[in-house]
């Protein structure tokens, strides 16, 4: 039987940078659930004369469907600093480990993958919003999943990749995934071509032909999540295998 | 309330004397939106009062604009929990917009570009508590603080001050508007604490 | 100001609900456009969550929070269809 779900409170255990700006808290969360690639969690901070202020972040750690097996797995947010944000330079730049965290979750069930599902799968990010997709990236590595992953991320320059030598390493070991990385400023050198933003060309090559049914996980910014989403309608893919979800932060 | 969370602050904010009940002061001028901004060329503009009975009175943008404005300095109050002091606004006092109107309603719902929707009694648009206002400190009003024009009625939370406003219907009873539809409060006195429907 | 979509309210309706409701199909009241929640256009900040129809911007739904209730309003809407359990 499910419930409603309330706020709760968490501690950090540790803490680690992924880009000089993106920060990525392990958080202990008593009676966890369990959750699915794509959820989010809900953090809500409250100042010492009670003005508050909540966000919404991807969990970018996977969770076994076996709950209670060794491996089970984290709860891990990774959060990216704005620098005009509330919420994020306090996670980012404040937060240590023992400090303790309210928070609600796991919330969302429309943007996740499910080890069930058997399609090809297209993960297309944004930034940050890499997050949830590395969640769902993790998933199928501690499921040994043998869906076909491809995943495009787009970054403004090699260094504000997060997650790049994991990613590296899953190539390498996880069976039947695929990277490419698109960079919009600056390219790493040897780099075969010059910067540029995600194109027709870019889905068309390092996707999957609307043929394969693949299911389409989009995640970025509102113009990039609109860019991406309409490039991959118009090379055929069913709107309704197009998952999408848009961030603003702060 | 919840945990405090060490070493957080959040915006720039004092809790102030004078202030109404539960609010914080800020220097900036947050932006709040409930949807897309409209974007209206003054040649399009328009901004009418259709009384109870379907009279109607309207103003182009020239009309509207060479009625006589005042400039005057207020206090706003979002029920978001900002309040910001010394705000100067130029527009049309709405006793001037209702000169001419003859009507028997004690109620008024504001409509805007956009669809948005907020009552206001008639009371409390006239002798000098409200006005339509196009300029804020001394510049066009930008289209994200509600410009071309929109309401102010200072003395209530800030969500009655609709933007991009372009009409006023009377009613002879109260009607919820957008957010009074929503779950706040059917007149929203920041001084008495009226966020929410039964507050 | 910021535009978001449907999946920002998931954490609010899922304290007022028992399952999610990110994935649950509404029919626009306006224009008869159908989808699920999670691709309605929700602009922030504001005093509420607003989520309009993606195809034609009109108010589907309307969540208000206090510090001891939701408001939730579906005006927007004419139906909304969830999937039962298997």
């Amino acid at each position: 039987m499910k419930n409603r779900i309330s706020w709760r409170v968490a501690t950090v255990t540790a803490a680690r940078w992924e880009t000089s700006s993106a920060r990525t808290l392990v958080l202990d969360v008593p009676d966890w659930p369990g959750h699915l690639p794509g959820q989010h969690i809900d953090v809500r901070l409250t100042a010492e004369d009670g003005y508050s202020a909540q966000r919404s972040y991807s969990i970018a750690s996977a969770w076994s469907a076996e709950a209670g097996s060794p491996d089970a797995g984290t709860v891990e947010l990774t959060v990216q600093r704005l620098d005009d944000g509330e919420v994020s330079p306090y996670l980012t730049d404040v937060v240590e480990p023992g400090d303790r965290i309210e928070l609600r979750g796991p919330v969302g069930g429309w943007f996740v993958w499910r080890e069930k599902q058997t399609a090809p799968v297209l993960l297309i990010a944004g930034g940050s919003g890499v997050v949830p997709l590395m969640s769902m990236i993790r998933a199928r590595g501690l499921a040994r999943g043998r869906q076909p992953f491809r995943l495009i991320y787009s970054v403004r320059t090699p260094e504000d990749a997060a997650y790049a030598d994991e990613l590296r390493r899953r190539v390498r070991e996880d069976p039947g995934l695929d990277v490419h990385f698109v960079y919009t400023r600056k390219t790493p050198d040897g780099w075969p071509a010059p910067p540029k933003r995600i194109d027709v060309a870019t889905i068309n090559s390092h996707g999957w032909p609307p043929d394969f049914q693949p299911d389409c996980y989009v995640c970025g910014p509102t113009a990039f999540v609109e860019t991406a989403a309409d490039i991959l309608v118009a090379l055929g893919h069913d709107p309704k295998r197009v998952r999408t979800e848009r961030f603003g932060g702060a | 309330m919840g945990i405090i969370s060490r070493g957080f602050g959040g915006r720039r904010r004092e809790p102030q004397p004078g202030l109404p009940p539960g609010q914080y002061l800020t220097h900036d001028f947050p932006v709040l939106s409930a949807g897309p901004t409209p974007r209206i060329p003054l040649d399009k503009w328009n901004f009418s009062i259709v009384t109870e009975t379907g009279e109607k009175h309207s103003w182009n943008w020239a009309e509207f604009t060479a009625l006589p404005a005042e400039e005057f300095t207020v206090d706003i109050h979002c029920v978001t929990k900002w309040s910001k002091f010394g705000t100067t606004w130029k527009g049309v006092a709405l006793d001037t917009l209702f000169e001419d109107v003859e009507s028997a309603a004690d109620y008024t719902m504001a409509h805007s570009y956009g669809g948005y929707t907020t009552n206001v009694p008639l009371d409390d648009l006239l002798d000098g508590k409200a006005w339509v206002v196009y300029e804020f400190d001394g510049e066009p009003l930008h289209p994200e603080h509600g410009g071309p024009a929109r309401l102010i009625v200072p003395h209530l939370y800030f969500w009655k001050s609709a933007k991009w406003v372009n009409g006023l219907q009377m009613l002879n009873d109260d009607e919820p508007g957008f957010w009074e539809t929503g779950g706040y409060h059917m007149y929203g006195d920041p001084w008495r604490e009226q966020r929410y429907q039964g507050d | 100001m910021m535009e978001l979509d449907g999946n920002a309210l998931a954490g609010d309706l899922r304290e007022v609900f028992a399952t999610d409701m990110t994935g649950a199909v509404f029919t626009c009241a306006g224009c008869a456009h159908t989808g699920v929640l999670a691709t309605l256009r929700v602009w922030q900040p504001a005093p509420g969550l607003v989520g309009r129809c993606p195809h034609c911007t009109d108010v589907v739904l309307r969540l208000v929070r206090t510090p001891t209730r939701v408001f939730l309003t579906l005006t927007g809407a004419t139906r909304l269809e969830l999937p039962l359990e298997p």
